[in-house]
């Protein structure tokens, strides 16, 4: 039971941040939330020994991606409260169908994993740069290589789609 | 370390409907693309966590390739939310309905 506590204390920041993002009435405040939520989530991976994942996700997540979302906020000026709020009625329907979801994942899932996995997270050296790198290089080099195309055809679409248009009625 | 595989599939799944809940919820654009981002990551602690409990490496380079879509994903959303503003100096997604009509 004690040594579950480092577990409960990243959920329990995950879980608040997430909150935090989803409410917050200020998108600054809703992009900060989300920053602390990828921080809890790489303490997870941590706990899980994946220290590879942990540190990826620091950088991508929490130092490239939010920041980008930070810059277009501030870009477009939209650094303040400006969205006027759903109906009642609206806002829970919303929370009961996030709700039914959420009972249909985790039954679902909870009666499929009870056969598949047993005992705790594995104390090898799987997550680690060089066991990771080996399998990437080996048997994930073909997506690996893709994935480089799609991050080619990702910049092009952003810098046309985001270029200004000259002549426009 | 102790803990069952049954609490990160309940935090997972539960991370996974905050990131529905905010989409049915939010009106500001940006914000629902954050919302995705944060569906997407309850889905890679469940990848993390499983590869962890079962010793297999696969799950993690998932993760990886999730990240990789996730950082497109969002360059070319920004990218078209940008535009959006330009053309209608608003994101939301109420104003986002000229094909329905």
């Amino acid at each position: 039971m004690m040594d579950n506590i480092p577990f409960l204390i990243f959920s329990f920041i995950t879980i608040l941040t997430a909150l935090g993002t989803v409410t917050a009435r200020n998108p600054v405040y809703s992009v900060l939330f989300l920053v602390l939520t990828f921080f809890a989530l790489s303490g997870h991976y941590i706990l899980l020994n994946a220290q590879f994942i942990a540190v990826v996700n620091l950088i991508v997540y929490a130092g490239a991606i939010m920041v980008l979302f930070l810059f277009v906020l501030m870009l477009l000026n939209l650094n303040k409260d400006s969205e006027a709020p759903r109906p009642w009625l609206w806002q829970i329907s919303a929370a009961l169908s996030a709700g039914m979801l959420l009972v249909v994942l985790a039954g679902s899932m909870r009666e499929a994993s009870l056969y598949l996995v047993k005992g705790g997270p594995e104390a090898g050296e799987i997550g680690l740069v060089k066991n990771l790198g080996k399998a990437l290089f080996t048997e994930f080099v073909v997506p690996f290589e893709i994935s480089s195309i799609l991050f080619l055809a990702a910049m092009v679409g952003a810098v046309m789609i985001g270029k200004k248009e000259k002549q426009q009625a | 370390m102790n803990v069952p595989i049954d609490q990160y599939i309940y935090l997972s799944s539960l991370l996974f409907c905050i990131g529905v809940f905010g989409v049915l919820l939010r009106r500001n654009a940006i914000v629902v693309l954050m919302c995705i981002e944060l569906m997407l990551n309850a889905v890679n602690l469940l990848f993390v966590s499983l590869s962890s409990y079962m010793g297999d490496a696969s799950g993690q380079i998932f993760v990886f390739f999730i990240m990789v879509v996730a950082a497109a994903e969002a360059s070319v959303g920004l990218a078209i939310l940008v535009m959006v503003y330009r053309n209608t100096r608003s994101v939301d997604i109420g104003f986002l309905d000229k094909l329905r009509k």
